[in-house]
């Protein structure tokens, strides 16, 4: 019975924050149009010579998407906290973990998966080889729910704080490090004709590291923020 | 178990009185550690046959990194102490904690790179270690300026003490992401040539100053936190009859 609750909740976590971004449209695709935009922004300052291109795309194609996700995770829990909701979340007797990992969920899908999708295909705008775009997309879809569950932890702590867009980018950016290093190394990997299966696994375990951590600390966040 | 002695450290009168006992003795004996190593390190130790003379830079460079990293963990701890017992003056240590850190990571990065320039030709070098120290530097940074941009200070503390904690778990991850890079990426031009044991007499100075930076971080520190209690328990009776004295 606890049980069924319990996944309840991750679930109607889950459905309440998609309805809520579906319906409004264009905020949920700022980030995605900021992304495109940016990216393709890029050859006009390095120039259109295809090789040069070529050999930095995979670098900012990663680099866009991981300021993209952090722009957006940064706001994943303002609407609930001026609206009051987030409190009311807080004081349930519940484990914050299910409703926790459910926004977040619902965060990546609806603002950092269409990221991860639509970048094989600026990929052939860059141009990169087409043998490239698989891994960039392997390894977008897994390093977007990384930069989003590391970025809801720098929402969390700097919910209460006004103009916190450049001080959530000090905070988290340190800590993307590994992500961004194994990210793009995939295809670097696939470039020089390695098995780029091994970066991939890395980013993974990370992932698998920050599924579990990630909603602990921001409950702990959220709970000692709410004693005062 | 009698636990008194755990509430007695985390009284903010109590530290400020026992620390300006201890204080004046601390002081002298880093000064002379760190001149004793100076003395010895600058001008006694035997120059390296591949480096010369520039290598005596270690004398610095080592100690301040030494500190930077342990620094970090003792911010870390302190956050983790003030939210688990909630014990306002270690909150206040990991406050003070973070300046005095982003200071020793600054002079590591800096004698580090004045050292690379006769050693390897540029002023930086994209290798494991310095550039796990310059997202330390980073992390450091986001723990001093989370911790000041909240309006009460009560909830800065907190919030930059779970960041420092954040921050603990992932060193080792980044450490090892940076080195795996390194190895990705590495230049055929550079190697790292470190004697496998050092001479004596270019050891133990090093020893000494290692030491002296101990001291000298510990002297900071406190000088730190009494000033942040001043501050902070402006409004009670024992500080106000302090002052006023």
């Amino acid at each position: 019975m606890i049980f069924a609750t319990k996944e309840n909740l991750f679930i109607s976590y889950l459905k309440r924050d998609l309805v809520v971004s579906f319906r409004g449209k264009s905020a949920s695709l700022n980030p995605l149009i900021f992304f495109v935009m940016i990216v393709l922004l890029m050859p006009l300052s390095l120039g259109s010579y295809s090789l040069a291109l070529q050999k930095v795309a995979p670098g900012i194609i990663w680099i866009m998407a991981l300021l993209s996700v952090l722009l957006s995770a940064g706001s994943i829990f303002d609407e609930d906290y001026n609206d009051g909701s987030l409190e009311q979340m807080i004081i349930t007797p519940n484990l914050l973990f299910l409703p926790l990992l459910g926004k977040m969920t619902a965060h990546w899908i609806s603002k950092s998966l269409p990221i991860a999708i639509t970048a094989p295909f600026l990929g052939l705008f860059l141009p990169m080889p087409e043998n490239a775009l698989i891994p960039l997309l392997v390894g977008l879809i897994i390093g977007t729910a990384c930069f989003t569950l590391l970025g809801s932890i720098g929402a969390a702590l700097t919910v209460p704080t006004k103009d916190k867009s450049f001080l959530l980018a000090l905070i988290i950016l340190p800590l993307y490090v590994p992500i961004i290093i194994f990210g793009s190394s995939v295809i670097y990997y696939m470039a020089d004709g390695m098995n780029w299966r091994y970066p991939l696994a890395a980013l993974s375990s990370i992932f698998c590291i920050l599924v579990v951590l990630s909603p602990l600390a921001i409950s702990g966040i959220f709970r000692s923020s709410m004693i005062e | 178990m009698q636990w008194t002695w755990f509430h007695k450290f985390a009284s903010p009168k109590w530290f400020y009185q026992i620390t300006g006992k201890i204080l004046p003795f601390l002081a002298w004996l880093t000064f002379f550690l760190l001149v004793i190593g100076l003395v010895l390190g600058l001008g006694y130790a035997p120059a390296d046959a591949k480096q010369g003379n520039s290598f005596r830079i270690i004398y610095i460079h080592v100690p301040s990194n030494f500190l930077a990293l342990a620094g970090y963990f003792l911010m870390a701890i302190a956050g983790a102490i003030g939210l688990i017992w909630r014990i306002k003056l270690a909150f206040w240590v990991m406050k003070c904690a973070a300046p005095i850190g982003i200071v020793f990571t600054l002079v590591g990065l800096l004698t580090g790179s004045l050292w690379g320039k006769p050693t390897w030709g540029s002023f930086w070098v994209w290798d494991a270690r310095g550039t796990s120290m310059l997202i330390l530097l980073f992390l450091y940074v986001g723990v001093y300026s989370l911790g000041r941009s909240f309006h009460s200070a009560n909830s800065g503390e907190k919030a930059s003490a779970f960041l420092a904690i954040v921050g603990t778990v992932n060193i080792p991850i980044i450490y090892k992401s940076v080195d795996w890079w390194f190895t990705l990426h590495q230049r055929a031009t550079i190697k790292f040539t470190s004697a496998p044991s050092m001479h004596p007499d270019m050891f133990y100075p090093l020893l000494i100053m290692i030491v002296g930076f101990y001291l000298l971080y510990a002297v900071v520190l406190m000088l730190a936190v009494r000033a942040e209690i001043l501050v902070r328990e402006r409004k009670t009776n024992w500080v106000r009859t302090l002052v006023l004295k």
